[in-house]
């Protein structure tokens, strides 16, 4: 490890020391001019983390100037801690993504739950309560024992931190490819709630203020996580477990109590937390987005290791830390606020008025640098982008025409297939409960918390199907948004917004970045059009392992509401005798489907198609018939197609079947992955004007409470399967995949 | 009737008892924090779940230290009723208050699901509204919730009527597939089960509510004249 007072600012520029915290020598020259003299070894560093990917989004913000932000429900957009949506009644949403990919590739319990705790704070340091919390997780297939071990400890790592810390983990998604063996992906997402009048802001304003410190003290971990989670994972990857951080969600925990009361108190001026490159951001970003300037004295840091270096100090990623900026004198009352629940609140530092970021440490500057080059003015670049030929192969082939002769077997592999199976072993170990708010538990397509006191719930899902987007990234892009929608809506609720987590390979390969491109930009044009503003969200890069990028996964995290607790839908069949619809005609389209995944083992081809108008229209023909109560359940149609879906309303343990007649093509009918449909059930009594509410509806049979799903086409059963022994396979695919011998 | 919750650092199951009491019940409730807590004056104590000091050490062990732990025994020992629900039920046990410890799951993973309860004896003052055997659906959230005594305990648990919920289906080992136990008084009442989780049918579920509504009404017909 580097230590930094042998060091020289010479030995810094003569040894290509930066090289080594991942700056090039372009970056590096231009910090010489910014300083006008060469960094020193502290400097360099805190430079190296602003300038990281994780912190600057130095490659991807030409992307996401693209995205829609504004819109009139649109209270706080995407630069604070975390995005914030009116929701009426003087009440906000606030919500926002985050990805701890590359720690949870090198220690999967403590990656995964310090990632749950990260984006935690950033609800609570806006002032809002935080009410759920959401993951998307990718692995390799659960065929080796190195994947099955970080799929369960990234689950245990989410449940240790997330159960402890007393928000509820309502929903997410896991799916399973061979792209993510190396480099898995954890992202999480959290839900909060706020009086808009209580928002908080991350600035460090008024001169001769007082920044003060909380929470858990700072100690060598983490140091340059920013920076590693900015690279490519390689072999000499597992060397850098000294970059994961250690989390303790009693300490946050504590700290979400204490700041939810010290946000009441008008002595506070700012409040942000200590993420990605920890003191180093969270100060000179309050300070930049301000206009002011900071001096702060190291020697003041809580510290727990002794003998830490400015450098060790600035870079350290210690988690469960908070930064406040207090008026001046009146530092006791946050203080004895904290001291309440066992916590220190220190003064280190000051805001001043020359705009520079000066650190004092045993009596000498330490650092000295012009506050906005590390956080508004870090540099922008401008990637090359280029068309990748497997693309362009995908898109002259044929249409795939998959053969399949036993429907029934079919659909029994589907149930089976991991990324369709069952995750109850996965959402069974976390607290979904906690708060007694929650409606609709994981497994529901989103799902439902209601707001206390109040005739209204929040809808929330997450969501990404990142094979449409290989095959075409600006298809899959606007894909992801819409089936986000699509989850939304069938539960009742009206989408308001979305979260993006942006997971890509190294963005140096022009391929790549022409798939963060064209994903963006089909994700804009839906969000345009569905009129679900991006808020927040969060950039991972450079997902890479030994050289193969990730699947494109920009994964949708999306809120809705609903207006009223009489829309809330589940998506489970409810009673006997309801008619069955599908809304949306069906095209034979397997391209990046389930069902060419179990016959090929490959995705390849077209990725199916998508209208947003007609989408735009169906959800919102659905969720008008919804608010006029003539819809039972709603389920959108997604991997694995009708059959599938049917399967999956099926499966409420209450003894309930379904006799279906589907017409044309049996394949496509049963697994195509046709965009834009729903499955619906609907009262017998309310069937003309359901069908009157939605132009695409089809009916196409009858619940009933016999047990067995029964499928007919052109006259003939194709299918006739206990659901009991369906649900099954489809609950025990997981476990099962599990405990056989990797 | 006035409830009070006691809170510790830690505790995360505190809001959503104070608001069964308070709102779905509809009565009278306070968050007590443990530091400052004073427990006079109130009708019936409740105990949250969550994860008390992190679970660190052993499930409930430093809170049970706690000084308000000794006002607690005093109570107890007093007759108020106690109700200790997860960690609550946890700290009851690392106190004393109640015998028997608790172990790690059996499949040593927490678990969160609804789980059938069947109501063992109905003739205490938390479950005198409900009927003897009746099955109720209520949450469990835990990763120590392995009920575990040594048999004479069993037997004295067993003779005594001390057994109030037993799982119809036992997800954790516990032993006698126990959910819920009272001290020999039964004026307190440990389980890991969330009856406050389980009070609105919005909730997926309302059978903890009566468990609220017998202390209620056992309180009234004691304390309340005419009632």
């Amino acid at each position: 490890m580097l230590q930094a007072p042998e060091i020289t600012p010479e030995m810094v520029e003569q040894d290509k020391v930066y090289r080594e915290m991942g700056l090039t020598d372009k970056e590096y020259d231009m910090i010489k001019d910014i300083m006008g003299r060469r960094p020193n070894f502290t400097e360099i560093g805190i430079f190296s983390v602003m300038w990281s990917e994780h912190c600057s989004y130095k490659t991807s913000k030409p992307l996401l100037k693209k995205f829609p932000t504004e819109g009139p429900q649109v209270v706080q957009g995407p630069g604070e801690g975390a995005g914030v949506v009116d929701i009426g009644d003087g009440q906000g949403v606030v919500f926002k993504v985050e990805s701890h990919n590359h720690p949870s590739a090198v220690e999967p319990y403590q990656g995964a739950a310090t990632g749950v705790g990260g984006i935690i704070r950033d609800v609570f340091s806006m002032g809002a309560r935080p009410i759920a919390s959401l993951n998307s997780l990718r692995f390799g297939n659960l065929t080796t024992g190195r994947v099955k071990y970080l799929f369960e400890e990234v689950v245990h790592g989410i449940a240790g931190y997330g159960n402890c810390v007393g928000v509820p983990t309502v929903g997410g998604e896991v799916q399973f490819d061979d792209s993510y063996e190396g480099n898995p992906l954890v992202n999480a997402m959290c839900v909060g709630l706020i009086d808009t009048k209580d928002i908080q802001k991350g600035i460090a304003a008024g001169l001769g203020n007082t920044i003060m410190y909380v929470g858990s003290k700072t100690g060598r971990d983490g140091i340059h996580g920013a920076t590693f989670a900015s690279e490519d994972l390689s072999e000499e990857t597992e060397s850098k477990r000294s970059s994961v951080q250690v989390g303790d969600p009693f300490m946050e925990k504590l700290l979400i109590e204490a700041c939810l009361e010290v946000i009441h108190s008008d002595d506070l001026v700012g409040i942000q937390d200590m993420g990605a490159a920890g003191l180093t951001s969270s100060a000179s970003e309050m300070a930049s987005k301000a206009g002011m300037g900071m001096e702060m004295n190291l020697d003041l840091i809580p510290q727990r290791e002794a003998n830490m270096t400015a450098y060790e100090m600035m870079l350290s990623e210690s988690q469960e830390r908070m930064l406040l900026c207090v008026k001046k004198g009146e530092e006791q009352e946050i203080v004895d606020i904290f001291k309440k629940y066992n916590l220190e609140a220190v003064a280190v530092g000051t805001v001043t008025d020359d705009k520079r970021f000066r650190l004092l440490h045993k009596g000498e500057v330490v650092a000295d640098i012009p506050v906005d080059s590390l956080a508004e003015d870090a540099p922008i670049f401008y990637k090359e982008s280029k068309v990748p030929a497997f693309y362009e192969e995908y898109q002259r082939m044929p249409e795939y025409a998959p053969n399949v002769t036993d429907h029934a077997e079919m659909l029994r592999k589907l149930l089976q297939q991991p990324t369709i199976a069952s995750k109850e072993y996965v959402y069974d170990q976390y607290d979904s409960m906690v708060q007694a708010n929650t409606v609709f538990s994981p497994g529901s397509d989103a799902a439902v918390i209601r707001v206390r006191g109040y005739d209204k719930a929040l809808a929330m899902t997450i969501d990404c199907n990142s094979r449409y987007i290989h095959l075409d990234p600006e298809t899959g892009g606007k894909i992801a948004v819409a089936e986000a929608a699509r989850n939304i809506v069938a539960s009742g609720a009206k989408p308001l917004a979305i979260t993006d987590g942006l997971n890509f390979g190294n963005p140096d390969k022009p391929e790549n970045f022409w798939q963060m491109e064209k994903s963006v930009d089909g994700m804009s044009e839906a969000c345009l059009r569905l009129d679900t503003p991006v808020i927040s969200g969060n950039v991972s890069l450079y997902n890479e392992s030994n050289g193969q990028a990730i699947f494109p996964t920009p994964i949708v995290g999306m809120v809705g509401l609903h207006e009223s607790l009489t829309h809330i839908t589940p998506s489970h069949f409810q009673n006997a005798g309801d008619a069955i619809y599908v809304i949306g005609e069906t095209a034979a389209e397997f391209g990046g489907s389930e069902l060419q995944n179990v016959l090929e083992g490959k995705y390849f081809g077209k990725a199916p198609a998508i209208d947003l108008e007609v989408e735009a229209n169906r959800q919102s023909q659905l969720l008008t018939a919804i608010r006029s109560g003539l819809v039972v359940s709603a389920h959108d149609i997604a991997e694995g197609g009708l059959a599938v879906a049917i399967a999956e309303s099926l499966f409420t343990g209450k003894g309930f079947g379904a006799n279906v007649a589907v017409e044309g093509d049996l394949t496509a009918a049963l697994f195509s992955e046709t965009q834009s449909r729903f499955i619906v059930s609907v009262k017998e009594a309310d069937r003309t004007a359901f069908e009157n509410a939605v132009e695409a509806a089809a009916f196409i049979g009858t619940v009933s409470n016999n047990g067995k799903l029964v499928v007919s086409n052109n006259a003939e059963e194709v299918i006739n399967e206990e659901v009991e022994a369906l649900q099954q396979l489809w609950k025990g695919a997981i476990p099962c995949l599990l405990k056989s011998k990797a | 009737m006035k409830f009070a919750v006691v809170v510790f650092p830690g505790s995360n199951c505190d809001r959503d008892m104070y608001y069964a009491a308070k709102d779905a019940l509809g009565e009278e409730a306070e968050m007590l924090w443990y530091k400052d807590a004073n427990l006079d004056g109130y009708d019936a104590i409740l105990i949250p779940g969550g994860f008390s000091y992190g679970d660190y050490l052993r499930c409930g062990a430093i809170a049970s230290t706690s000084n308000v732990v000794k006002q607690l025994r005093e109570k107890a020992d007093a007759g108020v009723p106690i109700l200790g629900v997860c960690n609550g039920f946890q700290i009851l046990l690392e106190s004393g208050l109640l015998p028997g410890a608790l172990l790690r799951n059996e499949k040593l993973k927490f678990m969160c699901h609804f789980e059938d309860l069947v109501v063992e004896n109905n003739e205490t003052i938390f479950t005198s509204s409900y009927k003897k055997g009746e099955v109720i659906s209520i949450p469990i959230a835990h990763n120590e919730g392995n009920y575990y005594c040594d048999e004479e305990t069993l037997a004295r648990l067993r003779e005594n009527n001390q057994i109030v919920f037993t799982y119809k289906n036992n997800p954790n080992g516990s032993v006698a597939d126990i959910a819920g136990v009272t001290n020999e008084k039964g004026n307190v009442l440990g389980m890991m089960p969330h009856p406050e989780r389980a009070v609105e049918a919005i909730l997926n579920s309302a059978d903890g509510l009566k468990l609220f509504q017998s202390l209620v009404q056992n309180w009234r017909e004691t304390y309340v004249a005419g009632a």
